[in-house]
């Protein structure tokens, strides 16, 4: 698989470590008052679709960014590649 | 109809004539008692021992596709017990004594062969944790006996023992573990449970549970409605996918795991190998193929196929491990979806629906569990309660922080 990172342009798969669903980077609030259970929620269950899919994928080889790529699970095709830096900025506004 | 030697005799002079198809194809009925969803082989187990042990009569298997045509058929079809958890140990080694008795009981010829598992021992440190396995595994009588340098290079003399990197120092083996015929198990439960009047019903997809009042009443099917008052569901990859229709969310990710035969080889290993260390495993089937894998991909995928930089790897591991292996010639490779869980040990337990039961998160794991696994449900579907090798197994572990993580790397799936 080739992943288009949106600085470096296609870079092999191989050159990432992969996390999982991009809902890892919305981390529940610790003060709330069902924080026990979100975290339950956060740490344990996942969506797993058959389809189109937001992860997380590190490029721990290359320039250390996090990236959340969107990937058809079914097929494997990659639909897009943005800085999670950004998805989290563009989340916080 | 019954197998034996006597039978084989007679079809054979006098032209094969009395075979008979070894399981029907019936027409769904409108309701059941128990319906299984998933015509694989723990689904299938699952209905033979409600038929055989439990006594259920109205019983049916539901398969979107064709029977086996999941996991079951796409698998290395590796047999033992060689855990180390209090979870886990006692429920394969359960396992492992069914598929010891399987074809008595199934009276099919599931082609079971226990000629030993070998998990190679690289260092000190290593020694000392399968010294520990071992120990593990003596406790509930599964058997273990650890290999010196020495006694292996007799046994396995082909192996690179000097690899500059994994120097082979030992080896912890398992003599009972070996290998099944990964069709004739699931040929031999579909047909024993056919014979006890199980309705296995092939091409009928399960699209959606009838629940009302947190009972599930039911299942929709793409050949209609089909009432059970309990359903059972054992659809390994796809779990996360069937789930979801009764609005459940699994601590279950679907990853790919690919495989790999070579041709036909004159008799050169003596059972399965296994090189943790270089994320590779081996054994030879009885048509001399080399069976062989590694690590899964580590991307959720439900696409049945994986990608090249795992075949490289294996490759590797294989290369590094037995240099031979580089003159024989790779038949085919495949993928299949496993249904990898948050701590890498299986779910047996009823569901928060009543009525609706979960078998799931078999991870890379499920064919050696076949047999218990099928018995465990059973035991749930039939009793309401788990089975005594089985009861670690809860849904709800992860919330009360009862994982069974045999790697110890946490909730992180494609670690396991």
């Amino acid at each position: 698989m080739l992943i288009p990172h949106p600085l470096l342009g296609l870079r092999d798969s191989q050159e990432f470590t992969y996390l999982g669903d991009a809902n890892l980077m919305h981390r529940p609030d610790a003060t709330a008052e069902n924080a026990e259970a979100q975290f339950c929620d956060y740490v344990f269950q996942r969506e797993n679709p058959a389809g189109v899919h937001r992860e997380l994928w590190f490029h721990e080889q290359g320039d250390r960014s996090w990236l959340v790529v969107t990937r058809d699970t079914t097929t494997h095709e990659i639909l897009g590649a943005e800085l999670a830096s950004n998805v989290k900025l563009g989340a916080a506004e | 109809m019954k197998f034996s030697g006597f039978k084989v005799v007679k079809e054979a002079l006098t032209g094969h004539k009395g075979w008979t198809p070894l399981w029907r194809n019936p027409e769904p009925k409108p309701a059941y008692d128990i319906v299984i969803v998933g015509g694989g082989g723990h689904g299938l187990a699952t209905a033979f021992y409600l038929a055989k042990t439990f006594g259920e009569l109205k019983v049916a298997v539901l398969e979107k596709g064709w029977l086996g045509s999941g996991n079951i058929g796409r698998n290395t079809t590796i047999i033992r017990s060689n855990y180390l958890l209090p979870g886990n140990e006692p429920f394969y080694e359960f396992s492992m004594k069914l598929w010891e008795n399987l074809e008595q009981e199934t009276n099919f010829n599931s082609m079971v062969s226990q000629r030993g598992i070998i998990n190679l021992i690289h260092t000190d440190a290593q020694r000392d944790a399968y010294r520990r396995r071992g120990n593990a595994m003596m406790l509930v009588g599964a058997g273990a006996r650890l290999l010196s340098r020495d006694e292996l290079k007799g046994m396995v003399p082909f192996l690179n023992f000097d690899n500059a990197r994994f120097p082979i120092k030992g080896g912890l083996m398992q003599e009972r573990a070996g290998t099944a015929r990964h069709d004739g198990v699931v040929w031999g439960y579909a047909r024993g449970a056919d014979m006890r009047g199980v309705d296995i019903i092939q091409n009928c997809e399960v699209t959606g549970f009838k629940i009302e009042g947190g009972k599930v009443l039911g299942v929709e099917t793409s050949r209609g409605f089909i009432g059970a008052k309990k359903v059972g569901v054992a659809v390994a990859g796809s779990s996360g996918r069937v789930m979801a229709k009764a609005g459940m969310r699994l601590p279950i990710e679907s990853h790919v795991l690919q495989a790999f035969v070579s041709e036909g080889l004159k008799p050169t290993i003596p059972g399965v190998i296994t090189f943790g260390a270089g994320h590779f495993y081996v054994s030879q089937s009885d048509k001399g193929g080399l069976v062989f894998g590694g690590d899964i991909d580590g991307y959720n995928s439900y696409a049945q196929r994986g990608n090249l930089p795992v075949v490289e790897d294996v490759l590797e591991g294989g290369m590094a491990l037995m240099p031979m292996i580089g003159r024989a010639r790779l038949l085919r490779s495949w993928g299949g979806i496993m249904d990898m869980s948050m701590d890498g040990s299986p779910i047996i337990d009823q569901t928060h629906i009543d009525g609706l039961y979960l078998n799931a998160g078999w991870c890379y794991g499920g064919f050696k569990a076949t047999p218990a696994s099928g018995y465990a449900f059973a035991h749930l579907l039939a009793t309401g309660r788990p089975h005594e090798t089985a009861a670690a197994y809860r849904l709800d572990r992860f919330e009360r922080g009862y994982v069974i993580d045999e790697k110890g790397v946490g909730a992180q799936p494609n670690l396991h």
